[in-house]
């Protein structure tokens, strides 16, 4: 663990040489700034009460190969099988770590859908607007992604715009000898009343172990809508710690829904900030995990201003030795009056050897306000097992049948069809089973 | 058809059936009365292959085979069909979808190919007004939010697509009132033919004066006590059941 440290803090200061002329500007500041701070915290352990259930030691022994050479290797025609579609979505797409400009489809024709370095290239004063303003540096993770951020998705959608089409940000990760270690940095910025839909996917075609650390900035002004769908079903070598911070002015609208489908290890931050009146976020989760993986849901909602709306629905399903983990920190401030806040996480265990830990955690400083939480944690219904058999569909179909009627709930949140059917299926390919119909 | 011989069942080491011989042939109605924790339940769930029971002693055989030995799946695979006192609610599966993954898996089991869509559609109409049921039923989620007269006519709806051989109606009639008992048994006494037979387990004998049986067993304290014909159940229903208690005490 601690050699891997090292091995950052070396690297930081190779990263270093390779910033001509970018020494000097705001964001450079803020790299040193977020090092320091990764320097004096280091790696949470289990001892950090946020960390206490989520072990990093498996993700974080390896010897991670930090940079990577600039190959192009992934051909389109490999890549596009995990396009949502061909044509009809904007796409930014990254190999290694890389923006791969020929699998992307990106525009700057009346929306900006592009790159972090050409947010950094082209238009350094959006970046010093909206570059770290919403990180907290107090999080090793997002201080360490801060520190060497380089590239990434950058979406900026100007005042009463709709982005035409959905927007796929894919970062792919080509068979390495090394383990890898990738840090993605993203900035989202909806203007006033503007909408974009946003699908994020995490892809490693390699066996070795994969590691990303990712952060985003999200800015949500008045009136802005964002859908945002996070689909992991990364295979089991491959690890994620996503650090996303969205911040929320009046009568915007976040939808966030995360399948966590598939990796060795999945960590999920969503820091909602709802900091003006009549602002809503929706956050859903489905996770589906097996073997040993790991999915771990931490997800903090800040009521800043009075008058917001929150919601959130997370059920996990679990398998194998795997291990689920929810964590729902709802913080109300003194004068947020009328929030109404809900929070649910429904989770069944298949197996004797699988563990969830689940637990709400609200801090509610203000008294004119409704807030809810509840979580379950149970088996498969026997009862209704047996009425399924009992129709003659065999255990493993009933049992199958059962789980995707229990995530339907969540699935059915996704609206663009050709995304819910994928989920759907990957879904029931965890479950070996493949319906010919649509429920 | 069934033969059950000598049936000992327990739960959690409480017997629960002590010892149930019982014939049925095809073509046959038989009823089950008795009184409340006789055991009639459990007697339906065994045939049907509930787990969580002990069978400590005898044998149920279906058509020569040894039922103890299948899956409650393999059991409704030969055509065994057992309509639940308690139906299941299953959120976001409709009843369409049910019926037709019910149905396939069944055919499946048998060798043959997925029934052709508009077969299927053409059947579920047949049925639905045969048992008066309305289109919305199809596409709402199965027994989510049913009364209790819909989830028992959507039992009967199920058994009518299905076409068992032996059909276990266990206390179908609880909660109908009596314009839905008429419905459930119009769609019953239809589907009846001298190749299938129903077993109908029932406190009271309401459901029997528009389901004809030909044979009445009382069970009490998990034993059958007395057989009979139709008339022994209108006898329970003028005198109760102590009559009956008094006469096993002897």
């Amino acid at each position: 663990m601690e050699a891997f440290k090292e091995t950052l803090l070396s690297s930081f200061i190779v990263f270093e040489n390779q910033l001509n002329g970018q020494k000097k500007s705001e964001l450079h500041k803020l790299r040193q700034k977020a090092f320091e701070a990764f320097e004096k915290y280091g790696f949470p352990t289990r001892k950090d009460e946020d960390w206490k259930y989520t072990n990093l030691k498996p993700i974080i022994k390896h010897d991670y190969k930090i940079f990577h050479p600039k190959e192009q290797k992934l051909q389109l025609d490999e890549a596009r099988k995990y396009f949502l579609s061909e044509t009809d979505t904007y796409r930014i797409v990254f190999v290694d770590g890389y923006y791969a400009s020929w699998l992307s489809l990106t525009t700057h024709h009346q929306y900006d859908i592009c790159t972090f370095s050409a947010l950094i290239n082209r238009y350094p004063e959006i970046a010093d607007e909206y570059v770290g303003k919403l990180i907290n540096h107090g999080d090793s993770f997002t201080a360490l992604n801060t520190a060497f951020a380089r590239e990434g998705a950058y979406i900026f959608v100007p005042d009463n715009k709709i982005v035409d089409k959905p927007i796929e940000i894919l970062h792919f990760t080509t068979p390495h000898a090394l383990p890898a270690f990738q840090q993605p940095r993203s900035l989202l910025v909806l203007g006033k009343n503007s909408r974009a839909t946003v699908i994020e996917r995490h892809i490693s075609l390699s066996a070795n172990p994969v590691f990303t650390n990712s952060a985003t900035e999200v800015f949500l002004h008045t009136g802005a809508i964002l859908d945002h769908y996070k689909i992991q079903t990364d295979h089991y070598e491959a690890s994620l710690i996503d650090n996303t911070v969205y911040q929320l002015q009046g009568y915007s609208v976040l939808n966030l829904t995360t399948a966590s489908l598939g990796g060795k290890f999945v960590r999920n931050n969503p820091i909602v900030k709802l900091i003006e009146s009549m602002a809503e976020a929706h956050l859903w989760g489905l996770t589906k995990i097996d073997s040993s993986e790991l999915a771990d849901h931490h997800t903090s909602i800040e009521h800043i201003a009075p008058h917001c709306q929150s919601n959130e629905l997370y059920k996990g399903i679990f398998g194998g030795r795997s291990t689920g983990i929810f964590n729902g920190k709802v913080y109300v401030a003194p004068h947020a009056q009328k929030t109404n806040a809900f929070q649910q996480n429904n989770n069944i265990v298949l197996s004797d050897k699988a563990t969830v830990n689940t637990k709400p955690q609200l801090e509610i400083f203000a008294n004119d306000v409704k807030c809810s939480h509840g979580c379950t944690v149970g088996q498969m219904d026997e009862n209704a097992m047996f009425y399924l058999r009992q129709r003659g569909i065999a255990a493993d179909k009933a049992r199958a049948l059962l789980l995707l009627a229990f995530a339907g709930e969540i699935v059915d949140k996704i609206q663009l069809p050709e995304l819910r059917q994928y989920v759907k299926r990957i879904f029931n390919q965890k479950n070996h089973i493949d319906f010919d119909f649509d429920l | 058809m069934l033969k059950i011989k000598n049936l000992h069942v327990s739960v959690d080491d409480t017997p629960i059936l002590k010892g149930i011989s019982l014939e049925i042939k095809k073509g046959e109605i038989h009823a089950i009365m008795g009184p409340n924790g006789s055991g009639k339940s459990t007697l339906s769930n065994v045939i049907a292959g509930k787990e969580d029971y002990q069978i400590t002693q005898g044998t149920i055989e279906f058509e020569g085979k040894d039922l103890l030995e299948l899956s409650a799946e393999e059991r409704a695979h030969l055509g065994i069909f057992l309509s639940f006192q308690y139906p299941v609610e299953i959120p976001g599966v409709s009843v369409t979808n049910f019926i037709k993954t019910a149905i396939n898996e069944n055919r499946k089991a048998k060798g043959l190919e997925p029934m052709p869509a508009k077969e299927l559609l053409k059947l579920i109409r047949e049925r639905m007004e045969l048992l008066n049921m309305d289109k919305s039923f199809l596409s709402r989620s199965l027994n989510e939010g049913f009364s209790g007269g819909e989830k028992k006519r959507n039992e009967i709806f199920q058994l009518s697509m299905l076409q068992p051989k032996l059909a276990i109606l266990d206390e179908t009639d609880s909660g109908l009132d009596i314009d839905a008992l008429r419905i459930v048994a119009k769609g019953v006494n239809t589907l009846r033919t001298p190749e299938n037979a129903f077993l109908i387990i029932t406190h009271y004998q309401r459901l029997l004066e528009y389901i004809v049986p030909d044979f009445v067993h009382v069970l009490y304290n998990g034993k059958i006590v007395k057989t009979g014909s139709k008339d022994l159940a209108l006898a329970l229903e003028e005198k109760g059941y102590d009559w009956i208690k008094e006469e096993v005490a002897i």
